[in-house]
Parts: C-alpha cells; structure tokens; sequence
C-alpha cells in the first residue's frame, strides 16, 4: 500500500475532532487528585508547624533573646547570645575542618583515583554509607576522637566541630564529586593536549569550574550542621554563660539550647525556645537561599 | 599481514625528496617507501587495544615534515584512535594498552623513561568538538605557555602571534579580555587551534577538526591548515574524503575487519600513499571502493 493510501484512508475514518480528551478520564483526574493531597499533606504540615511556632515564639523574638545568657531566674527576659555565637563558633571550625578534606577527598577519587581498583571501590561503598548514619553516631566517634586528642571534657568547640565535620563530610564529598563531574571531559583533555599536568588540569580548570557547584553542596551541608542537636548532646555540649573565645572553650549551641529549653515545664522558656526555633529556621533558611543564588548565578550551561 | 605496501615510481620519489630536501636523514623506511625521508613521526606495527578489545591492528605510518597527512576511513576503522596514540591521548582512556613503537624523531614516545607530558608539549591536539576553557580568550591562549613553564618575557606578543597564526586576530584584537564562550563555533575551533600553537609544538593533530562546523568555517580552517603546515607538521583524521583530497599531502586509508570469532571490529591501514595518488589511482580496490561512495 502506498502512503497516499494510508493517509486517505485514515482521514476518512477518523475524524481529529473527537471531542474528548483522552488526558482527561477518571482514573487520570483521581491520580492528579492523589498527586495534589500529596503534595498539599507535605506543605500543609510544614506551614502549621511553622505558624504555630511563630505564634508562639513572636512575643519573645525581641532583643534579649541576641543579647542575654540563658537565665532561669528571669524567665522572661532568657537569651540565646550563648547558643547563637556557640553556634557560629562551631559552624565556623566545622567549615575549616571539613571544607578542606571534603573537596581534597572528592579531587581525589573523581580526577586522580583508578575506579577499577578495590580500595577505592572500597571508599566509594562507605562513603554512601557514611551519609546515611544516624548524626547521633558521629557524636560517639567524635566522643572517642576526643578522648584520644586527651580532652576529658569533650563539649568544647572543637568537639562539636570535629563531630558535626564528620557528620557532613560525605555531603559534601559527595557534592564536590558532582560538581567536579559536571565539569566536560573537554576541557581536561584540552588542558592536558597542551601539555598540562593532571595537576595544573585539576587545579587551573576543573576546580575553578566546579567552585559553584562545591560552594552549593558545603553550604547545604553546613545548613544541615547547624540544626544538629544530637551529636552535640552526645559529646556533652551543654549551657553555658559566656562568649566562646577559642577552640578549647566550652560551648553552647542553638539546637541543643533549644532542646533543653523546650522540655522545660516553665512556659516563658518554652515561649524562648519558639522565638530561638524562627531565629535558628531564618538562619538556616538563609543559607539556603544563599546556597541557590550562588547555584543560578554561576551556574554553567556547557 | 593484509596491509598494503603500494609501490611507487622513481617520479614520485624524486618528488617526496625534493619536497623533503632541508630534513634530516632519516632511514629509509622499507614499509613505506613512498613515506617521506626522514619523518618526524613513524608507527611501527602500532597495535592498540582497549581491555580485550583490538581496536587497531599493525599500522605503519610516517609523517613527514611540513607535510599534511590525512587519516579516512569508514566509522569505527581505528583513525581517531591512532590519532590519539600519537601523543599518548590514549593513555587517558581507562584499559589502553599500544603495542609497537610510535617514534617522534627516532625516539618512542612510549618509551620508559618518556613523559606523556612532555610528548604533549610537542605534539598538540585539536579536538573535534571546539573545547575553549570558561575564560577569557587571551587566558585561552596565555593558558599554555603558562603551565608548560615557557619562558615568555611578553605574554601579549605571544597571544597576538598565535592569534594571528590562526586567522583570529583581526575578529578579536578588540575584545581579548572577554570570554572565549561568545565566539562562534567556527571561530572558537580557530581559537583551540591558537591555543595549540601558542605552545610552539612540532606536529599538531587535528581529530575531525571541522565536522561541527559550517562550510564557511570548514572552509576557514582548510585554509589555517594550508598555512600552518609551513611551521607544523600536520596529522588530520577526517571524514570528508574532499577535505582530505584538498588539504593533505599524504593519505592513509583504513578500514575495520570484523573478528571470526568474537565479531569485534579491528581497524586496519590498507593504503599509504600520496594523496593524489590515493584520489586517483589507488592500488586497493577496497580503497577505491570507499573513495568512490561504494562503501563507508
């Protein structure tokens, strides 16, 4: 049969105005409907958690709540100056420890290691591993290290850091890998044809190109650091009143104020605890969105 | 051996010595007497494979200097991968492995105490796809010179020269500092070319050079080539059998031979010859068949 004959015969059985529309049956409209509660069950959720806690924290999202220590005396007046510069204190080493052995553990196993060999196989497994073990566990490991390092008091700063270092670690190796495979097996043939080092390649053109990429993923892990309570609490971080001034110091932190504050019976301290809650959600919010401005401004379309 | 060894009239060889008078002795290859006198690069019985896989199988090539030598064939025959074993590119393909000798003046480039850095720093490589880095077009050209620890008293004389030499600084002069990105295809394939030059290598590999690129752009680079190849040594894989009679002075035609056994694809040379001759009477009937759109 020739074309013309098909196409004949096909317009003259079957009209393209059928008047229905095949996207549009029940069972398509009932599975959009799942699709939406879904989708409405999630976000729902979230703005109720969030309105209740910003009802209930506003009255206290005042001026003492940056500037005064944690009192239990004047309930009304309590602050967070302690866990909120603990906290800075310790995102501030995490990122010193852990930015640093992320991105030269990621360089390693994407530009120099041999995928085909067993060690690295072997470091490619753990590392998937790693970031899904509960953040309590790396408080534990940071707990023996501590001990190791021979502090006995483990709740100073570089505790927490070495704890909430090791828990984003494969966050952000895992990032820093993804942002060094966006970059075209192009340019690093193009760098080495003209007689470049792997390492003048890796370090002159991979890295810059990947510098967004990596700059994303350690943000959004350091904005998951910032909200752990658990593995500080597992290495003793406690109140405290007064400014961290060195690594050695003893600390607090925002998340764990926040957990103590929370399960007190007082209702001016659990009001405290809601107004630190906005403050540690805004925090982590604007990292966020730092995280996704750098991402759509430096992003590369290659 | 199903390699073809075309012979040659005395004409043709008094010609190719002429044409190679000011080289070196090199000597006289029996393989391929119709291959220049001292060549600047030579395979011998070049054997390339990946894992298990024979990708090419006893290729004898030389390239002589100044000369234009074309690599055709049909997809799949193996001319990108000797290519790329020229100046070690194969190295960065996990499971490699050449077998042969593949000289560059007499000296195996695979040879012990060879650096594949080194042999990159004088024989660069052209891309098939333009790949200018995400910066600036002078930082293009500066980027060579610079890792290679050239000593350059004046980096601006140096970006000006390669430009010039790749036909692109008259179209850029003005805007060197803005990103190499907003060329055009053509023109960026041009700045790849400056950016290889720029290092002063001795042979330059082109791996299909044009095939993203428009006819007038194709046309552009055809020209370069005929330019360069007064300071260059010129290596081309292509898949326009006319660019390849245009520009080349040498041809080498391979094709692929399925395996009995396994099915795998093995390429091989059937033909080395001046390209004229390659064009007009090739010995090899398989040759001629792909030359004249019978087959590829």
């Amino acid at each position: 049969m020739n074309v013309a004959a098909v196409t004949a015969s096909r317009a003259t059985t079957q009209s393209l105005r059928t008047g229905g529309n095949k996207d549009r049956n029940v069972a398509s409209l009932v599975f959009l409907c799942a699709l939406w509660f879904s989708l409405f069950f999630g976000v729902a959720v979230l703005v109720v958690l969030i309105v209740d806690t910003a009802i209930a924290g506003a009255g206290r999202f005042d001026a003492n709540l940056f500037t005064n220590y944690e009192s239990t005396v004047r309930k009304g007046e309590t602050g967070f100056r302690a866990g909120i510069l603990g906290s800075l204190w310790l995102m501030m080493s995490t990122a010193l420890l852990a930015i640093p052995l992320g991105i030269a553990s990621a360089v390693y196993l994407e530009e120099f290691a041999d995928s085909r060999a067993w060690y690295n196989k072997f470091v490619e497994v753990n590392l998937q591993n790693l970031a899904a073990v509960p953040s309590i566990i790396y408080g534990m490991l940071a707990a023996a290290i501590m001990t190791i390092l021979g502090y006995t008091y483990q709740g100073i700063v570089l505790g927490g850091a070495i704890a909430l270092a090791l828990l984003i670690l494969p966050v952000i190796i895992i990032s820093t890998r993804e942002a060094l495979r966006a970059v075209p097996q192009e340019i690093r043939h193009g760098s080495l044809a003209l007689g470049a080092t792997v390492w003048q390649t890796t370090w002159r053109q991979v890295l810059p190109s990947a510098v967004p990429g990596i700059a994303t993923g350690t943000i959004l892990g350091l904005s998951r650091a910032i909200g752990e309570a658990a593995p500080l609490i597992m290495i003793g971080v406690a109140t405290v009143r007064f400014d961290p001034a060195w690594l050695t110091d003893k600390v607090a932190a925002l998340p764990v104020q926040i957990y103590n504050l929370a399960s007190a019976p007082q209702e001016e301290l659990q009001q405290a605890a809601s107004a630190a809650i906005i403050l540690l959600l805004l925090m982590i919010l604007g990292m966020n969105a730092l995280a996704i401005l750098i991402r759509n401004k430096f992003q590369r379309n290659w | 051996m199903t390699i073809h060894s075309p012979t040659s009239t005395t004409d043709e060889i008094l010609d190719v010595t002429d044409r190679t008078e000011a080289v070196n002795n090199g000597d006289a290859s029996d393989l391929a007497r119709t291959a220049p006198r001292g060549p600047v690069m030579e395979t011998r019985d070049l054997n390339v494979f990946y894992g298990d896989f024979h990708a090419v199988h006893d290729v004898n090539l030389s390239f002589g200097r100044h000369e234009i030598t074309a690599l055709i064939g049909p997809s799949g025959c193996g001319k990108s991968t000797v290519l790329r074993s020229l100046n070690r590119m194969n190295d960065l393909v996990a499971g490699a492995k050449v077998q042969g000798s593949v000289t560059y003046h007499g000296e195996d480039i695979y040879g012990p105490k060879v650096d594949p850095i080194t042999v990159r720093q004088h024989i660069g490589m052209v891309f098939q796809k333009p790949n200018p880095f995400p910066k600036s077009i002078y930082d293009n050209i500066a980027y060579g010179p610079r890792v290679t620890g050239m000593k350059v008293t004046d980096m601006d004389a140096v970006v000006e020269d390669a430009l010039r030499g790749a036909a692109l600084w008259d179209e850029v002069k003005d805007k060197l500092k803005s990103p190499a990105y907003g060329l055009s295809g053509g023109q960026q394939q041009r700045l790849c070319i400056a950016r290889t030059i720029a290092t002063r290598p001795d042979v330059i590999l082109m791996d299909e050079p044009c095939s993203a690129l428009d006819p007038i752009a194709t046309a552009r680079i055809e020209d370069l080539m005929s330019e360069l190849k007064t300071e260059f040594t010129i290596i081309i894989v292509t898949h326009n059998m006319q660019q390849a009679s245009r520009v080349s002075d040498r041809t080498a035609f391979f094709t692929a031979r399925p395996d009995e056994t396994t099915g795998n694809r093995t390429g091989l040379l059937v033909e080395f010859n001046r390209t004229q001759d390659i064009f007009e009477a090739p010995a090899d009937p398989r040759t001629e068949a792909y030359i004249t759109g019978r087959f590829g």
